[in-house]
């Protein structure tokens, strides 16, 4: 019985992306060592799913945290829209230089969600596929 | 330490008005969940109770128990009711999932005998939810 009640309002977002891992300072076989089917210099692709959790206090006239349109249209204009249907490599300047592994991605949307101004960001979940799952929640994890 | 949790449906309806605002702010604050005859979910909650395995039983707090609570405690409150009208905990308050993730806390805390509550979940959706923990204490 320490302390009070903290909420948390958790969202889930979904965007679809290529990507390929491979660190041009290593070696070809090293790459693929690695890597291995990762590698493929084509690419692959995944539906990744976001899940955001930010904390707050809940407004006693709106019963919110913050307000989900905002939280949405947030995450849509910093992640869903420059990743959804993307080649995270080309397409993503963050990662050019920075291999776009899922616990790179985490940290990258972690970044751009961290500044919303409604609600403080506690974390950022990410699922590559429905098998593996990445959690980020700034330096202090 | 060992958590478990306990899982449990119901459905509900609810809208989202504040006497205290215009129409026009109902309408831009709340948006669709503003239609005044309502509209409703199904819910999944996620209770989960830490504590120290029983030495005898080898249970934290026995899932009859819980199961038990849970049914009477949010199921027959909650279950098939329009929550803004019938569960008079939310009376004055928005039926958002934050305020009725604290509420089911409020319900449950006093009632675990065994072990303590650590984490409520509510989903509104499977791409919504509020959790709902003593400060400090988050982390299973």
């Amino acid at each position: 019985m320490s302390g009070g009640l903290k909420i948390e309002l958790g969202r889930r977002y979904r965007f679809s992306a290529s990507h390929r891992l491979h660190n041009s300072k290593l070696s070809e076989e090293e790459n693929c060592r690695i890597y291995g089917k990762c590698n493929n210099p084509y690419g692959h692709g995944h539906n990744y799913m976001v899940e955001v959790s930010v904390s707050g206090t809940v407004d006693p006239a709106t019963g919110m945290i913050a307000n989900l349109a905002d939280l949405d249209s947030f995450v849509e204009r910093e992640v869903i829209e420059p990743f959804d249907h993307k080649s995270l490599n080309e397409d993503v300047a963050a990662f050019r230089g920075n291999v776009p592994t899922t616990e790179n991605i985490c940290k990258e949307i972690f970044a751009r969600l961290k500044h919303f101004p409604k609600a403080k960001l506690e974390r950022v979940r990410v699922e590559e596929t429905g098998n593996n799952t990445f959690e980020y929640a700034g330096e202090e994890l | 330490m060992v958590y478990l949790t306990r899982k449990l449906e119901f459905s509900a309806s609810h809208l989202y008005h504040n006497p205290a605002f215009s129409a026009e702010e109902n309408k831009r604050i709340f948006g669709k969940c503003n239609n005044p005859h309502g509209h409703g979910h199904n819910y999944t909650l996620e209770v989960t109770v830490a504590g120290e395995p029983d030495p005898v039983t080898g249970m934290v707090l026995d899932l009859k128990e819980l199961k038990e609570i849970l049914e009477q405690e949010i199921t027959q409150r909650m279950d098939h009711r329009f929550l803004n009208y019938e569960v008079a905990e939310l009376n004055g308050q928005i039926p958002t999932c934050e305020n009725i993730a604290r509420v089911i806390w409020n319900l449950l805390e006093p009632k675990i005998s065994k072990g303590r509550l650590h984490k409520v979940r509510l989903y509104e959706t499977p791409d919504l939810y509020a959790d709902c923990y003593r400060n400090g204490a988050q982390g299973a």
